[in-house]
């Protein structure tokens, strides 16, 4: 199956946008769609880009205040009453600081609130570890009941926002601030819970989630020029897990790397090495957030501070294809 | 259902009560003050204030309860049981494996349960969430949304957030029952965190405030109607209540508050209910 890539992925002047914007575009077609959906925020309407939402149906926008617990309960009720809730914020605060209350009044009470937490991984930048969320895909992927998205671009946010407002069940998505390379298209599939192979090799198996795909695909790239052959699979859906594509890229492979812009453990590296471990187990070379904490700076230099850049990935990759034999062959 | 009298209401409180205490005996764990302190609020909430239909538990018209300090659920299961929701025998399920009746309430797991809560402060905005809707998004003017939360439970900051967000949006069909029994795990509410000037701190949060006897079922019904009269502001009433009420050596102690009963004491209880502490025969009330 074609994924219909950007054809200008690998052109400097390929197109960027946040990934946030696909969300405040996709909200609002959701909300001419369906009248039940309502948006919540806690005082970051233009940040979050909700403010798209507010501004086409403010009798279908609620300002919180800067009041996190208060979001989510509030938007457990709504759902009771039968509305369809997206409460925005930045993901150190929704779901950093009210975890407990989405545990119980979202998850376990079953609601179909949907929590977008914007400004997650290193690449917020300047604004330091206080507001770069690295922990939230290991905490929300830990919930049962929930859905957990990373989109990898704002096209593929846009869809993901749509199919979320859809699917009847708590779901979680995190979103970037900064721009970030659009590499995929309006054609490009997506449904949640499905991986897709973006790109196709057979010495190693690069899956990512979140815009840490587009270094992988760059990365496979630089690799191809050394003889090496990396397969790319885009894992936007962190819960529930693509079982079947990750199992056969591995199979295939029989060696994995994965990439996020958060804690890999317990975060995607971490679900993909369970997955392995269980099923499969393939050596595995993860790249992502190693128990620290980010720092301020520019996003890319962050990216490239922590070896998450597209040549950082490549020379590990290449070193780790050296010194790893290929298993099921 | 037909209009119970007062003197009703009072009786069926007190089947509640024995509930309670038979469901606590059985569980040999849970909370016991809290319950027996709300009984008649309860009792009033399901028997005479609230527009509900036990045989239709997700009627689209009924009025809503959220039960925000959902340790005190045993006294919900008892109304809900006597009001004909689930038959009263399964109230003995209490705690136990497989229970629809969990030690903290899950709505999924039983008709006629609301909302899902336990861990404190988060009652009170999903009922605020549910009025918001009423309110603004479905005008159905004619629901009421009613609530109970503990005294201790407001120490929680979700529970001030909630009340700046209904005062902010005027959710007139919010009503909140606050369980002032004074107590809370580690002492009286006033020695662990004091909560006074409580009518004031909610009046300033733009409620209507009113102060009742909690234990009286008339006043309780009272304050109801005066609340749903208040067209331009969420009610909170201030129900002041005697923790363990209804059994004497239970009154006032803050240590049975977490705790349940052993076999002599479930025992000793509801011979004291049964015979409303020895003023009538224990045959009198079947």
């Amino acid at each position: 199956m074609d994924y219909h890539l950007n054809p200008k992925l690998h052109d400097d002047d390929v197109e960027q946008e946040p990934i946030r914007a696909g969300f405040g575009r996709g909200l609002k077609a959701a909300g001419e769609k369906n009248t039940d959906i309502v948006a919540l925020c806690a005082d970051l309407t233009d940040s979050t880009k909700m403010s798209e939402f507010k501004e086409a149906f403010p009798e279908r926008f609620i300002e919180m205040g800067i009041a996190e617990q208060n979001l989510v309960t509030v938007a457990s009720g709504l759902a009771r009453a039968g509305r369809i809730p997206f409460t925005s914020s930045y993901a150190a605060f929704s779901p950093g600081r009210n975890w407990e209350q989405i545990r119980t009044t979202i998850a376990l009470n079953n609601m179909p609130v949907k929590i977008i937490g914007s400004h997650a991984g290193v690449s917020v930048g300047p604004d330091g570890a206080t507001h770069q969320m690295l922990e939230d895909i290991a905490l929300m992927r830990v919930l049962p009941n929930m859905i957990v998205i990373a989109p990898g671009d704002s096209i593929e946010a846009e869809k993901a926002t749509q199919a979320i407002a859809e699917n009847g069940k708590p779901s979680y998505m995190r979103l970037a601030r900064e721009k970030s390379v659009i590499f995929s298209t309006k054609e490009s599939p997506f449904d949640i819970g499905k991986a897709y192979v973006l790109h196709e090799g057979h010495d190693i198996s690069l899956m990512g989630t979140g815009m840490m795909t587009y270094q992988l695909l760059k990365a496979a790239k630089i690799l191809a020029q050394q003889g090496i052959f990396a397969e790319v699979v885009h894992v936007p859906t962190v819960k529930p897990l693509d079982e079947g594509t990750v199992l056969a890229s591995a199979r295939k492979c029989g060696r994995v790397v994965t990439a996020e812009e958060a804690q890999m453990a317990a975060g995607f590296g971490g679900a993909i090495a369970e997955l392995l471990g269980e099923k499969l187990p393939t050596p595995i070379l993860r790249f992502g957030m190693q128990d620290r904490f980010g720092e301020s700076g520019e996003a890319a230099e962050l990216i490239k501070h922590f070896n998450l850049d597209y040549e950082s990935i490549a020379g590990r990759v290449s070193e780790f294809v050296k010194q790893v034999p290929r298993y099921h062959q | 259902m037909s209009q119970l009298t007062i003197t009703q209401l009072e009786k069926k409180a007190n089947d509640i009560r024995q509930d309670i205490i038979r469901m606590l005996l059985e569980a040999k764990s849970g909370h016991t003050a809290g319950p027996l302190d709300l009984a008649d609020i309860v009792t009033a909430l399901y028997f005479h204030i609230m527009n509900i239909d036990p045989k239709r538990p997700e009627w689209p018209d009924r009025d809503m309860f959220f039960l925000s300090n959902g340790h005190t659920v045993p006294v919900q299961y008892a109304a809900l049981a006597e009001r004909g929701y689930f038959p009263v025998e399964e109230l003995l399920t209490l705690r136990k494996l497989g229970s629809r009746l969990q030690g903290h309430p899950e709505r999924q797991k039983l008709p006629g349960l609301e909302n899902t809560s336990g861990p404190l402060g988060s009652g009170l905005s999903q009922a605020a969430g549910y009025a918001y809707s009423l309110q603004y998004l479905e005008n159905a003017k004619h629901r009421f949304v009613y609530v109970i939360t503990g005294d201790g439970e407001l120490d929680e900051g979700n529970i001030w957030e909630a009340a700046m967000f209904a005062g902010k949006y005027k959710l007139t069909q919010l009503i909140v029952f606050v369980d002032r029994n004074n107590i809370q795990i580690d002492g009286s509410t006033e020695e662990v965190m004091p909560l006074e000037d409580l009518r004031g701190k909610w009046e300033s949060f733009g409620w209507h405030v009113q102060e009742i006897d909690g234990n009286n079922i008339e006043s309780v019904i009272d304050a109801a109607s005066m609340a749903r009269a208040i067209t331009n502001r969420p009610s909170v009433i201030i129900s002041h209540t005697v923790p363990g009420r209804g059994v004497d050596f239970m009154e006032y102690d803050y240590k049975w508050h977490g705790v349940a009963p052993n076999d002599e004491q479930g025992k000793a209880a509801l011979m004291k209910l049964r015979t409303l502490d020895g003023k009538i025969a224990a045959g009198d009330i079947a």
